[in-house]
């Protein structure tokens, strides 16, 4: 009755390939958007950025970049906390030795630098598939783990072995570092992520995505009609891994501000990122965030729920929510099998017809 | 469905905020950020234990610290360093006074945000080791040793079994594949310009099940003595791998984080005599542990179990409470103040004198070396003792005192290192004294 | 003979020994996945979950004891009995069947016909359920486990090969740890009586009908459910006998669930439908990785078991894409 497709007519074929193609639709995603820029800032403190909102954010964009591999392009990986420290780790590089070089710019390029990692470790996927693939991806996992703990240049010969972010400014307002402000930190993450999905949505939408698309669906068929493997795969790679590295630098500089590579950036993260992609949904970006937000909010709704709320012992708290997490995987699973994102959209669709459905 | 979960969310908000907001402010609070999950929940549950413990005798015994009750909030971290961010974040806007991080990760994640919100860190017993200098790291205390004292320590306590003399010697390191495990190799690397050993570093791949090589390596190599730097499940295993080749098991000595009843029970018998080094006594011989019983264990107020009292890893808990609650008096004393804020705690640490006659009116005479923390020094003097586990008994002694370390090896390195962190983040250096 | 001949024929033997260790967590896996298609994530924790449960039913612990003394303020531990090792492992294996019927009653009957991936998602939350319960049941405090195993050193092996070496080479004869002898012991009766079972009985010929294609399987009559049912409770004996096999050596924890990871190098590359696969696959990548942190090891810095392991299934993949011993892929349009 209020949700509805009635009325809203397209006259031009701009207007008919909308991201949003429902007006009402679009209404929405612009008031979040609004929400996220006009009012979160304002009333963001420290907890809100840094226990929820930038952990959120920043493993949306690893998902993002995780979901153009397997759920576009159909290339399972588990490789992803591996890329996430390059990102990280390029990102430290370069703070470190062009202090002048605008923070903005060093993100970037840790994205690209990490693209080009991932092309390399994409190159087996043309022989290797399914879980087969996984598996070797995780060859890269270890191997770029043990090298940024093994060779000293990496973390600039420091007795700890640990890295940490330098002060970075954008015109003068600080977003990393201890005493940069939690508006401030937000706001760059979001205005990043924002550009990033927006860049992910077309891609996905037009040439390229499609033909990651036909390789998903099968990739024998896909090369059959003109779809080239080797170009398509390897793009995938790219993409993704640009979009990983972008997030692993920005987990290390702006989320965490030091990092250990064996234990933030641990082949848990990589299943973590891949549980986010299933959870919310293959080849889906609406999916990306859903599944980024399940597993990094819950786990924090729950905890404060259980020890704060109810006021249990937190090791008790701790054991549930590990089963509580589990079994509302299982559960959502059952229910829907294709993600929070296919959820949603039988939600839309139910909403379409509600309250007379027929 | 959106909808819905938006509410939920919101509702745990409102329930989260409103026990914030409910927070006597007339309480003394300290955090402790427990793992009693994870890969780790073996060795963080004694600690979070003897944390708690004693922080509740204090309590009910004496009424609080000068007559203010002591809060303690608990906040899983399960060794997570995420976690551990939420957990700083949520508990440091109720007064907390001073964070125990546990964790090498939060450590590092916390020794610039906690300095920036001005709430002093103790790192005992791990963490950055050059924090000791308190010229630039204000507000990181890691009193009473730190890493690099204890690869000194070890290597004293080879010398002191060699007459002074360990020229030509061989001395391996077996060591957790991470930053925590690299930290002695610096120290031994210079010692054995000093003293003339041979030194090996032989790593170990988290989390360190399976060790065959190393230990192989071992067997062929036959080195004299064997240090070990090991964390979780490494532990038990290198020490089962040891006795397995008939390593001579006094000769083997780990770090305080591999020196706990758990790292050698799993061997059994065959664990026999080895060593670890360790910074505070162990067993349950001393008068406070009757405390303990009578007014926490019999009243039922003991964390966890109950069942860990008087384990090595527990006592360490114990200790790092009890340095937090003397620093808190010492604070108490300066400022002339029941009430504390972290900066007045900050100056307690700084300000701390453990003595003798302290701790015996404590209850625990001897149980850790006699220090001062100073402005400029936030490391203590590094001094430490040698404990044997006896298989027989099932329990660890000490087989020496505690000990000096060689500080002049140690302070060129501390300078070293924190001045490169200091450049590197453009921190000043503190005027002191 | 040299000592450094002797030396890698030691290192050889002691890969063997590993990749026997290795291979006893991947036949869990291979079990699982030629009968149901699912690659089992919670395998690793199945393990954990196992040797938990046979130390606290051989100690006597209290099931949620934690639980219950938080919830009504008793103390609570212990029944105050212990009981018998071989009791206890059957004890066990109750508890790991009527797992095995939970899983199929509540998640399993749900996903029939779903894609690999969601099967294998649901897994994942099959390990965080049972990583958070067994926590709950036994607490996460160490058990030692001891059911009576050997462990230390063969010295007959040491004596009988210390005059190999030349004299005044150090050779100190070879070394072979008794847990792995056992261990191959073990490995070994499994797969025989698991091809035997097979082979021979009318349920493992049901159970590779299934293998070979669950629509026919159907269509004769054979019960999908119940044969799933059968295969996770091998599954879970397979597992509880890792757990046993690692739990022995580092006492029974969280990292129990960590053996996993070494398992899945040695799955690609015996293939995940493979039983012999599983074995042969352990015995290459135990082989590998110990010459190769024998050998190169010392020169970059050590500790490469763990990537190294990968890289060496990564290699034999590129040349043989389903593994050493997998189903061939067909692929048609």
């Amino acid at each position: 009755m209020f949700y509805r497709q009635a009325g809203d007519f397209k006259t031009t074929y701009r207007e008919d390939i909308h991201t949003f193609p429902l007006r009402q639709d679009r209404i929405g995603y612009y008031i979040l958007l609004a929400f996220a820029f006009l009012v979160v800032p304002f009333i963001i403190n420290d907890y809100w950025a840094s226990a929820v909102l930038l952990p959120f954010l920043i493993m949306s964009i690893a998902a993002l970049g995780l979901n153009v591999l397997t759920g576009y392009c159909g290339q399972v990986s588990l490789g992803t906390a591996g890329f996430m420290a390059v990102g990280a780790y390029s990102c430290y590089k370069l703070m470190t030795a062009f202090p002048e070089l605008s923070i903005i710019i060093v993100v970037l390029t840790s994205g690209v630098i990490t693209a080009l990692v991932g092309l390399l470790f994409g190159i087996p996927s043309l022989r290797i598939k399914g879980f087969y693939l996984a598996v070797a991806t995780l060859a890269a996992q270890f191997f770029l783990v043990w090298l940024f703990n093994k060779v000293p240049w990496f973390y600039n010969n420091s007795a700890s072995g640990q890295i940490s972010a330098p002060v970075r400014d954008i015109a003068g307002v600080m977003v990393t570092g201890p005493e940069a402000q939690a508006w401030a930190k937000y706001l760059f993450c979001l205005v990043l992520v924002v550009v990033l999905a927006w860049l992910t949505r077309n891609l996905t939408r037009g040439r390229i995505g499609r033909s990651w698309m036909a390789i998903r669906d099968m990739d024998i068929a896909a090369e059959i009609i003109g779809v080239n493997p080797l170009k398509t795969k390897l793009s995938a790679f790219g993409v993704s891994s640009f979009l990983i590295g972008v997030s692993g630098a920005l987990y290390f500089s702006v989320y965490l501000g030091a990092v250990e590579v064996g234990e933030v950036f641990g082949i848990q993260k990589s299943f973590l990122v891949l549980f986010m992609i299933i959870i919310g949904g293959l080849g889906s970006i609406f999916g990306s965030f859903a599944g980024a937000a399940f597993l990094v909010l819950m786990p924090v709704l729950l905890k404060n729920i259980m020890v704060a709320g109810l006021g249990w012992p937190t090791d008790i708290a701790a054991h549930i929510e590990f089963v509580i997490v589990g079994g509302l995987i299982i559960f959502f699973l059952i229910v829907e099998p294709h993600g929070l994102a296919q959820l949603w959209r039988l939600t839309k669709e139910k909403l379409l017809l509600w309250p007379f459905p027929h | 469905m959106k909808l819905a979960k938006l509410a939920t969310i919101g509702a745990a908000l409102a329930v989260a905020s409103s026990v914030v907001s409910t927070a006597a402010v007339a309480d003394l609070v300290f955090p402790s950020l427990s793992y009693r999950t994870g890969p780790y929940a073996v060795n963080g549950i004694p600690f979070a234990d003897g944390y708690a413990d004693y922080m509740t005798l204090v309590n009910e015994r004496d009424g609080g610290i000068g007559g203010v009750k002591i809060k303690l909030i608990e906040c899983e971290t399960g060794y997570n360093t995420e976690k551990g961010v939420e957990c700083y974040e949520s508990t440091k806007g109720e007064g907390s006074l001073v964070y125990q991080p546990l964790s090498t990760g939060i450590t590092y994640q916390l020794i610039p945000k906690a300095t920036a919100d001005g709430i002093p860190v103790h790192s005992m017993g791990y963490g950055r080791t050059s924090a000791a200098n308190g010229k630039i790291f204000s507000h990181i205390f890691n009193y009473p040793a730190n890493y690099w004292n204890g690869a000194s320590l070890a290597i004293n306590h080879i010398l002191a079994e060699n007459g002074d003399d360990i020229k030509g010697k061989k001395i391996a390191l077996v060591y957790h594949n991470s930053a925590y495990g690299k930290e002695p190799i610096r120290t031994l690397e210079e010692l054995a310009k000093k003293h003339g050993y041979t030194f090996t570093g032989i790593p170990v791949d988290h989390p360190g099940q399976e060790q065959k090589s190393q230990w192989l390596q071992i067997r062929r190599e036959r080195p004299d003595y064997v240090l070990m730097w090991g964390w979780g499940v490494m532990n038990q295993v290198a020490i089962q791998e040891a006795a397995n080749i008939r390593y001579p098991m006094d000769q083997f000595i780990g770090i305080w984080w591999s020196g706990s009843e758990n790292d050698v029970l799993p061997t059994g018998d065959k664990a026999n005599g080895y060593k670890a080094l360790t910074f505070h006594g162990t067993g349950s011989d001393f008068p406070v542990y009757a405390d303990i019983q009578k007014h926490v264990v019999d009243a039922g107020k003991a964390a966890g179990n109950g069942d860990q009292v008087g384990t090595v890893l527990y006592s360490r808990g114990m200790y790092a409470a009890m340095l937090a609650v003397e620093a808190a008096r010492t604070a108490q004393e300066i400022h002339g103040a029941t009430e504390l804020t972290p900066a007045q705690m900050r100056d307690g640490m700084e300000a701390l004198e453990m003595t003798e006659a302290k701790m015996a009116a404590l209850g625990l005479p001897g149980f850790g070396p006699e220090f001062s923390v100073s402005c400029d020094n936030h490391g203590g003097p590094g001094l430490g003792a040698v404990q044997q586990w006896d298989a027989a008994a099932k329990k660890w002694t000490m087989v020496s005192d505690f000990g000096p370390s060689d500080m002049e090896v140690i302070q060129a390195l501390i300078d070293e290192d924190s001045s490169a962190f200091a450049a590197e983040n453009k921190i000043e250096e503190r005027k002191c004294g | 003979m040299s000592a450094n001949f002797l030396y890698t024929i030691e290192v050889i033997l002691n890969g063997l020994m590993a990749g026997v260790m290795y291979s006893l967590v991947a036949l869990g896996f291979v079990l699982i996945f030629k009968a149901s298609g699912i690659f089992n994530y919670a395998q690793g924790v199945m393990a954990l979950f196992a040797a938990m449960t046979l130390v606290g039913i051989q100690q006597g612990q209290v099931p949620f004891a934690h639980l219950i003394n938080a919830a009504f303020g008793t103390k609570i531990h212990h029944f105050g009995w212990t009981v018998p090792a071989l009791m206890a492992i059957l004890l066990t294996l109750v508890v790991m069947i009527l797992f095995a019927i939970l899983v199929e009653r509540i998640v399993l009957k749900h996903l029939v016909n779903q894609e690999p991936i969601i099967l294998f998602m649901a897994t994942i939350g099959l390990a965080y359920f049972m990583e958070g319960m067994g926590d709950l049941m036994w607490g996460s405090e160490l058990k030692t486990l001891d059911i009576g195993l050997p462990s230390g050193g063969s010295l007959w092996l040491e004596e009988a090969t210390v005059g190999w070496g030349a004299e005044g080479s150090g050779f100190y004869g070879l070394f072979i740890d008794k847990l792995d002898i056992v261990a191959t012991g073990v490995a070994l009766a499994l797969v025989i009586s698991l091809t035997l079972f097979s082979q021979y009985t009318k349920t493992g010929r049901a159970l590779r009908a299934v293998a070979d294609d669950h629509q026919a399987a159907l269509s004769v009559g054979i019960s999908l459910r119940k044969i799933w049912v059968i295969v996770w409770a091998i599954a879970g004996f397979v597992a509880m006998v890792a757990g046993i096999m690692w739990g022995a050596k580092s006492g029974v924890q969280f990292s129990l669930s960590l053996i996993a990871l070494k398992a899945l190098p040695v799955l690609i590359l015996g293939g995940f439908t493979s039983i012999p696969g599983a074995i042969i696959g352990g015995l290459i990548i135990g082989v590998g990785e110990k010459l190769f942190e024998f050998s190169i090891g010392p020169m970059i810095g050590g500790a490469t078991e763990n990537w190294f392991a990968y890289v060496l299934a990564l290699v034999f993949l590129i040349f043989r894409p389903q593994g050493l011993f997998g189903d061939k892929i067909i692929e048609r349009v």
